[in-house]
């Protein structure tokens, strides 16, 4: 039986206690609704609860514990057969890919158990081709026997899931009905369990760091065991080869973000603060009105589009200025993809971030404030300078914090603006690459997940996640206690 | 008013007070002023570059990405004769189906030359090199239209057949004389050929219908690439992003806003909410990638991979958007449903969650504008370099069968060789940022029709 016809079964008999749980509710009420303790409905709701909740909670695990199980156990089969440098997910997959071949064969009838036994290993792979079963590896009598003992293992597996998940639901309807009372507080015990898919939700925030943190510790754990960690976080050369023999030093990959985002806060910061004090000090109601939401437009921008207007616009006309045979006659520039375009670009996409943030910032600097000042006969650039920016700093530089991280993770700028070639360079004219871009690089296609050359993305991740969370938890700290300093 | 000087009196009698004239400005004074006139034209000078910067972007949008909307056709009239396609002449589409494009070749050639002659235009160009101003997709489109209907086999019927890349990009502007130089594909003959046919009206630019709706192509026909395909992955992407992130995300929000009680839990949540909207994208692909290609084993390359990530990545922006909603609500409604004797639950979900709608539904339009867009955790879970060149066959296929999106389609464009498919990836751009603006549109919309002020 499959998962959805398990499922629709377990509604089914959710509905029928529904029904059921109703009319009795009802019924021993003799029909009169106020003699209840809650709405008929309740009654409904509570036995169709019990009846489908726990039912589709076993199904849910029991997908995902029992090919992990089934794997466990199938595997001491192949293992005294592993060739060395085998690799186990590859080995399993073939096994899996078999199994349902043969799965599939005895199913139409072309096969019965017994023939599938008898079958010399090396008719299985042509048998297989031709049914449209493509296996990595030639099988072997261990693969055959391991695809056999799944086969016969999930059998046994996908009955067990059928009986226990349909008994499951049973029992929980009929507890459901029983419990169908006049004097049951029905509404109680739905509202608890509707208070308990809420708190779900809720949790799903915290089970997603929680998979974001062990995705990438467990392959990064893996992966130092492959390589140095020490070579990996002070190597300053970066060349994967997927033959083997690479170096794959994170330093080239930090300074080259570095460099891009400092280039690109140079650009928003100035221009962003810049235009939010005048929204916020000089601007006219009108022109704030068409302005700060035209600034907003660019962070509305996918940022796709920023990576396609630094590979195919802005970086043609920086090498126009600054290539060789540019009208600026410098020479500086080799290609259009350089740590000058992607940053310039970048720059253009932090600036929304930068203002709006500031705005906000400046506009909650108090009003006496600035009246104090101007009544001491300050002009307004003075009062700015000299009263508003110094109260509105440290929230600025909360939101400093927070494009430059975002400077950090940005991807699709730098994997089409800034070039591949990782370098240590001064020029900012020079292609480099960055931590976000060589995650790319190395971890699409299919690429195979136990090589360090894969496997060093999940470390690059690791230190992108923590030095970007660093700087968002410093940065949501000072804001959040400068809000407080005058509310 | 005895303070003010007057001009009369010679400077010797009167001696200037110490702080100088109130009516003449003094030097500090001005240095002030200038100094405010400069402040205050940095400000509008930041502004103007940041409104320039989006002109520009538009601009550069628009220019290069219009050109994508139309194509250029050839009219051939084509001879299908019977003894090439169709030798028995009993119309089995079996039979018919055997004949390859290599089949339909020399029939479009003799097409071509056929008009060639038949305007009148004498050309040094060999018969056979004539056939490089068609796209290679020219023979397979008329081959799947006689496969539809056989009974055009032995008529000579009119097509209209797609010019090849380098024509279009002639008569669009990119390609010129001087850089077919060095092409071995086109000659600049070709080109006079070209403006002579266009001439007589054989040739002529006409709206691209197929780029909105097709399907993408291989390398070397960038003419025939279309976006439809990709378009339909991000709806079933989006499809699975409204699934799920809006009920996740509103029951999230109702219990933090309305349930939850002061708790280290609580705090942890809400901690993990904040950061989580800060998390770069890419980390989101990485989760994508290692949870569910790596360890559940789901398809790659799938919409319902993709859908999940993002909704992942979108929740959080969801969330905050839901609670300000629920947060606007003023507390008197909930305080009068729970006189009444509602339940702390039936006064949310009977008055709270509908008052809130608005806000909520705004909230998420915004959110899946966000995940639409979104390209780097798509790179990651195989949706680049995937060539989406069929419709998916149902509702389930389109979910579980690989497919592109439409920003990874636009970067797999800009990462092809050749610059035809440049015009493809701006002209994404635009079909993209249409959708935008129209779920930004209708945001702004909702909120003004609906948007309640207590």
């Amino acid at each position: 039986m499959t998962p959805s016809w398990i499922a629709l079964i377990v509604l089914a008999i959710a509905a029928a206690g529904f029904v059921l749980a109703r009319m009795r509710a009802l019924g021993a009420a003799r029909r009169e609704a106020r003699r209840l303790h809650s709405l008929p409905n309740y009654y409904g709701w509570t036995a169709a609860i019990y009846a489908a909740g726990p039912a589709l909670l076993l199904l849910a695990i029991w997908l995902v514990a029992q090919p992990v199980a089934t794997r466990g156990l199938v595997w001491p089969v192949l293992e005294s057969s592993a060739a060395e440098g085998a690799v186990p997910s590859l080995m399993m997959a073939d096994v899996q890919r078999l199994a349902a071949g043969l799965e599939d064969a005895i199913d139409t009838g072309r096969l019965t158990r017994e023939a599938a036994q008898a079958l010399p290993p090396e008719e299985l792979r042509d048998t297989m081709a031709a049914r449209g079963v493509a296996l990595g590896s030639d099988v072997t009598l261990a693969t055959r026997d391991a695809a056999l003992r799944w086969l016969r293992l999930s059998g046994i597996g996908d009955l067990g899931r059928a009986i226990a998940v349909i008994g499951l639901a049973i029992a929980g309807a009929v507890w459901g009905v029983s419990r169908a009372k006049p004097d049951f507080r029905a509404r109680n015990a739905v509202e608890r369990a509707m208070r308990g898919v809420l708190i779900g939700a809720a949790l799903i925030a915290i089970l997603t760091t929680l998979g974001i943190v062990l995705a990438l510790i467990f392959n990064t754990i893996e992966f130092f065991r492959l390589y140095p960690a020490a070579e990996f976080f002070f190597g300053t050369t970066w060349s994967p080869s997927f033959g083997g023999g690479s170096e794959l030093g994170i330093l080239p990959l930090l300074w080259g973000t570095l460099y891009i985002s400092i280039i690109a806060l140079l650009v928003a910061v100035p221009i962003g603060l810049f235009a939010a004090i005048y929204l916020a000090e000089y601007a006219h109601r009108n022109v704030r009105a068409w302005a700060k939401p035209m600034l907003e437009m660019l962070a509305g921008i996918p940022t796709i589009v920023y990576g396609l207007f630094a590979l195919l616009t802005v970086g043609p006309l920086l090498v126009e200025a600054f290539g060789r045979g540019g009208f600026l006659g410098l020479g500086w520039m080799q290609g259009g993809t350089a740590v000058m375009t992607a940053g310039l670009v970048m720059g253009i996409m932090l600036i929304p971030f930068v203002s709006s943030l500031s705005d906000d910032i400046i506009n909650a600097v108090p009003q006496a404030l600035r009246d104090g000042s101007l009544g001491l006969g300050a002009t307004r650039s003075e009062t700015i300078r000299q009263v508003v920016l110094p109260a509105a700093l440290p929230g600025i530089v909360g939101a400093v914090l927070l494009a430059a991280s975002r400077a950090i993770g940005e991807t699709m700028i730098v994997v089409l603006g800034a070039g591949a070639a990782a370098r240590l360079s001064m020029n900012p004219f020079d292609a480099m690459t960055t931590v976000t871009a060589k995650i790319v690089s190395q971890l699409t296609g299919d690429a195979d997940f136990s090589s360090p050359e894969a496997l060093v993305a999940f470390a690059l991740g690791m230190t992108l996640f923590v030095i970007t969370l660093a700087l968002n938890v410093v940065a949501l700290w000072i804001v959040r206690r400068y809000r407080e300093q005058y509310e | 008013m005895t303070d003010i000087p007057t001009d009369t009196g010679s400077p010797a009698e009167r001696p200037a007070p110490k702080g100088g004239s109130l009516l003449v400005t003094d030097a500090r004074t001005k240095r002030r002023n200038r100094a405010e006139t400069r402040f205050k034209s940095y400000g509008i000078a930041a502004l103007a570059v940041g409104v320039a910067f989006l002109v520009a972007l538009l601009w550069a949008i628009l220019s290069n990405g219009l050109t994508a909307f139309t194509q250029t056709y050839v009219q051939l009239d084509v001879p299908l004769l019977e003894e090439k396609l169709d030798k028995d002449g009993d119309r089995d589409p079996a039979k018919i189906a055997k004949v390859s494009t290599f089949g339909y070749k020399p029939l479009i050639e003799a097409a071509l030359v056929d008009l060639v002659a038949r305007e009148g235009l004498d050309t040094d160009i060999e018969d056979k090199a004539l056939t490089k101003i068609l796209s290679d997709a020219a023979a397979a489109d008329i081959r799947d239209r006689v496969l539809a209907t056989p009974d055009l086999i032995g008529q000579t019927v009119s097509f209209e057949v797609l010019a090849s890349s380098r024509v279009d990009g002639y008569l669009k502007g990119r390609v010129s004389r001087e850089s077919l130089a060095r092409d071995k594909n086109l000659d600049a003959a070709h080109l006079d050929l070209v403006d002579a046919l266009r001439e007589a009206g054989a040739i002529e630019k006409r709206f691209n219908w197929a780029f909105i709706t097709g399907a993408d192509a291989s390398d070397s026909r960038p003419e025939q690439a279309g976006i439809g395909v990709a378009m339909l992955g991000s709806l079933f992407m989006m499809l699975v992003v409204l699934i799920l992130s809006l009920p996740i995300g509103v029951a999230a929000s109702i219990y933090l806003e309305e349930f939850a009680p002061q708790n280290r839990l609580t705090d942890l949540i809400e901690v993990n909410i904040s950061n989580l909207a800060a998390v770069p994208s890419i980390v989101f692909g990485i989760l994508g990638l290692a949870v569910f290609i790596q360890f559940m084993h789901l398809p790659q390359s799938a919409p319902l991979v993709g859908g999940l990530v993002l909704t992942l990545m979108t929740l959080p922006t969801i969330i905050i958007s839901t609670r300000a909603a629920l947060k606007s609500v003023p507390p008197s409604i909930r305080n009068a449903a729970l006189g009444v004797g509602a339940s702390k639950m039936q006064a949310v979900t009977h008055h709270v969650l509908p008052l809130a709608m608005p806000g909520i539904l705004t909230g998420t339009i915004l959110g899946l504008a966000q995940a639409l867009g979104e390209t780097a955790p798509l790179l990651l879970i195989g949706m680049v370099g995937y060539i989406a060149t069929n419709y998916p066959d149902g509702v389930a296929e389109g979910f579980l069968s690989p497919n592109s999106a439409m920003p990874a389609q636009i970067y797999e464009w800009a990462k092809r060789a050749d610059p035809a498919f440049y015009e493809r990836a701006w002209g994404g751009i635009i079909v993209l940022l249409v959708f935008l603006l129209a779920m930004n549109l209708i945001a702004v919309l909702l909120r003004r029709r609906f948007e309640r002020r207590w």
